[in-house]
This record gives structure tokens, sequence and C-alpha cells, in this order.
């Protein structure tokens, strides 16, 4: 939200300067089109030793969504490599992760942080669909 | 000392015992300088003992693999200079107490190889949960230096931060060693983990790999052995020659082979297939590395 309204401001700026107290039909329909941008949708998942819950996600091609990661237990990584995305995952705390899937088909997060006897079988599968 | 270097693989290739692979150091990197500095030699390299490791589908003898192995090299006509363990000494546990059992009972067998010298990197199993503490008590530093017989060699640990990272402190430490050595220096890297982006979607890579790569890059003539994925692998980046050891408790499916990275099972028919050590020989001139695969039995 704070980046949108950044976004707003940086366009009012700049077209004042251009266009000094005129504004452009198309410029604020384009302040209003990012305004009305909707909120990336959130994914929470939960790991643990040794698996993640849910071990099974689907999503949209091309849709934002965010990863909502938080630990039951000791310090985690969530890794999907596909799309050049991971994140730490500390107990008590929760990590954001971002990521906008741009290809369709079916690929695998997993733990990238060491956590024990088992930890080269945390992973998830992810179903991305057009 | 040629004479008994040939004969030996001679009857490796007489035997039929395992693969052979003869590397080159980096084509066309041949200089008088070192060859007149070097003198053949070669070391075993063993790997992923996974000691404490406990599941009869995938090893029913998996206390007595790593004897075994520590026999087959004590039988080796010629001894090797030294071997060198890369990484996965023992499978990890919780249990801090339990960890030094199993470190403490690989020592003790280790210690029965007749060779001269034995050296030890820690893989993940044994270092990554306590950041290598254990690991330290029982044999030292994590990554070191040593040279023999006009050859550089870099242990890099890439396991002790449990994030797969080598960490900006011990790759200033790498690019600092690197400094110190002629551009045509030979170097040989010992490391876990590859370095490269092997099969990220299993975790067989360094977070910060790249950038060891390219600090090594400045130099000619770099191998790299490791371990870590229980299994043959050869790959180049650049001039810079990766050879992946077989592991000595499971073997693991080749990358992207199967949807999970699950150890393969023991096969009653072929015991102890997949696992193994190798040889390395350093030759000098023409500057190379002649790998033999040997099995454990």
């Amino acid at each position: 939200m704070t980046v949108h309204r950044r976004t707003i401001m940086t366009v009012h700026r700049r077209t004042i300067l251009r266009f000094g107290a005129l504004l452009p039909a198309a410029i604020a329909a384009r302040a209003i089109v990012a305004f009305a941008q909707p909120k990336p949708r959130e994914v929470a998942i939960t790991a643990r030793k040794f698996t993640y819950e849910p071990a099974e996600i689907t999503l949209k091609l091309d849709e934002p969504v965010v990863f909502l990661l938080t630990s039951a237990d000791v310090v985690m990584g969530f890794s999907v490599p596909e799309f050049g995305v991971r994140g730490t995952i500390i107990p008590g705390q929760t990590t954001r992760v971002p990521m906008t899937p741009g290809k369709t088909g079916e690929f695998t997060y997993l733990c990238d942080v060491f956590c024990g006897s088992g930890h080269e079988t945390m992973e998830g599968r992810m179903r991305v669909v057009a | 000392m040629d004479r008994i270097r040939i004969d030996r693989r001679e009857f490796i290739k007489l035997a039929g015992l395992g693969s052979a692979v003869v590397v080159a150091g980096c084509a066309g990197m041949r200089t008088t300088t070192i060859a007149s500095r070097t003198d053949d030699f070669y070391f075993v390299q063993l790997s992923d003992t996974h000691w404490g490791f406990d599941d009869p589908q995938i090893n029913p003898d998996a206390a007595g693999t790593l004897p075994k192995a520590v026999a087959a090299v004590n039988s080796l006509s010629q001894p090797p200079d030294f071997v060198m363990f890369t990484g996965d000494l023992t499978h990890t546990t919780d249990d801090p107490a339990e960890r030094r059992r199993r470190l403490a009972q690989f020592r003790d067998i280790a210690a029965t190889l007749k060779v001269p010298t034995v050296r030890y990197m820690p893989g993940e199993h044994d270092a990554a949960l306590d950041n290598g503490r254990a690991f330290k008590e029982f044999f030292g530093d994590t990554h070191y230096t040593f040279d023999h017989k006009g050859v550089h060699f870099i242990v890099v640990d890439n396991v002790s931060d449990p994030t797969a990272a080598i960490g900006a402190e011990q790759l200033e430490w790498l690019r600092a060693d690197l400094a110190g050595q002629p551009k045509d220096a030979r170097i040989v890297v010992f490391t876990h983990r590859p370095l490269f982006d092997l099969y990220p979607q299993w975790d067989w890579a360094t977070r910060d790999g790249a950038q060891a790569i390219t600090l090594l890059q400045t130099h000619a003539n770099v191998t790299v052995f490791y371990g870590h994925i229980h299994q043959e692998n050869h790959f180049m980046t650049g001039d810079i020659a990766h050879h992946s050891a077989k592991g000595l408790m499971f073997a693991l499916p080749a990358p992207a082979s199967q949807p999970r990275r699950l150890p393969v099972a023991w096969d009653g028919a072929a015991p102890y297939k997949g696992l193994g050590f190798r040889e390395v020989d350093a030759e000098a001139v023409p500057m190379r590395y002649a790998i033999a695969e040997k099995p454990v039995a």
C-alpha cells in the first residue's frame, strides 16, 4: 500500500512539472488503476520438521502471491528454485516472500536450510495453472 | 616410483575395478615452472560415510561399510600420500552427545588407515546443526590449506552455515589465499557441496558458490573435488573441473532423474553397488588428474 501511495505521489509531482496545473485524464486514469490493483493473494505455509503445511498448493499463472511463512520449531528455508524465490523462516516470525509464477507446470518448494535428519525430503508441490 | 604407479594403473585397468577418468588440470596450461617443482603422487578421496545411519533397506551393512572401505584402502599395493574425507563423516542427529559419540567412533575407525596423513572436512550432517562446533573438537578447522608436492590444496567449508553459504569472511580468506599464489599455481579445492548450481531443486548447490568460482577463475589450474551427491559427476565451469565422489553409505539418484532425492535401495544381487572411493593421480607432466573409481568390496 505504501508503494502505491508513493507511485501516485510521484505521478502527481511529475505531472505538475510537465503540465503545470493541467492534469490529463489519461494520467489520472493510470493513477486510479495503480491504486485499484488487487492486493496479492496471501498464501500461508507452516514449516515444521520435516514437512510443509500445506504440502501442495495451486497458483494461477501470472497471479501475484505473497507467501506468509512461519516455522513451528526450528529455522527453516523455503526455496522455489524455478522462480528464483527463497526465504529464511525464523520461529516466532512471519517471513513474507512475494512471487508471481510466470509459467505453468509442477514445481518443488523445498527447505534449503539444513534442519536435521529428514531435511532432504522436506519439500512440497506447487502447481501453477493457466 | 613411476614403475609402481604404472603397475597400479595397469592393475586397475586389467582387473576392471571401477571406472577411470583422466582429467587435464586445464588444457594448454603446461608450464616448465610448475612441472619442475611438482612430483607425481596420488591421494584417495573418501566421502559421505554417514556413520550412524540406520536403515537396513538402504544399507544392511551400515556398521561394516566404512571398515570395509578402510580395509580396501589399506590393501592398496602402494599407499596413497594422503586420504581426504570430503564430509558427512557422520549422519546427523539432534543430540549433541550422540553427535560426538558418532564423530568419536568415526575417528577411531579412520585412525586404522595405514597412510601417512588423513585429512578431514565436514559435511552438513556433521556441522550444520552446531556451526561446526563438535567437528572442530575432533578434527580442527573446517577450512584450511595445505601444500603437497607442488600442489596447493584449499579446503572450503560450505556446510557449517546451515544456509549452505561459504560466507563473506571465508570468501575473503579465500581471496587472500589465492592472492598469494602464482597465477599458474596448481590448485586443488575440496568442498562438500558443489560450488555450482548442480541441481538446486535437491539443494545440490552452494548459496554463494558463484563468488568462490569467480575467485578461483583468477587462476589457470584449478580442480575441485567434492561429495554430497553420493555419485560421480563431472562438470566444467569455465576452465575449472568439478568432480563429485561416490558415497560410502548409500547412493543417491542422478539429478532430476526422479521426483524426490530418496536414497537408492540396497541391491541384494549387487551389494555395495553405487558405493566406493576414488584414487586421484596428480601427474606433473602433462598436468592432469587420473581418477580411478574403486569399489568397497
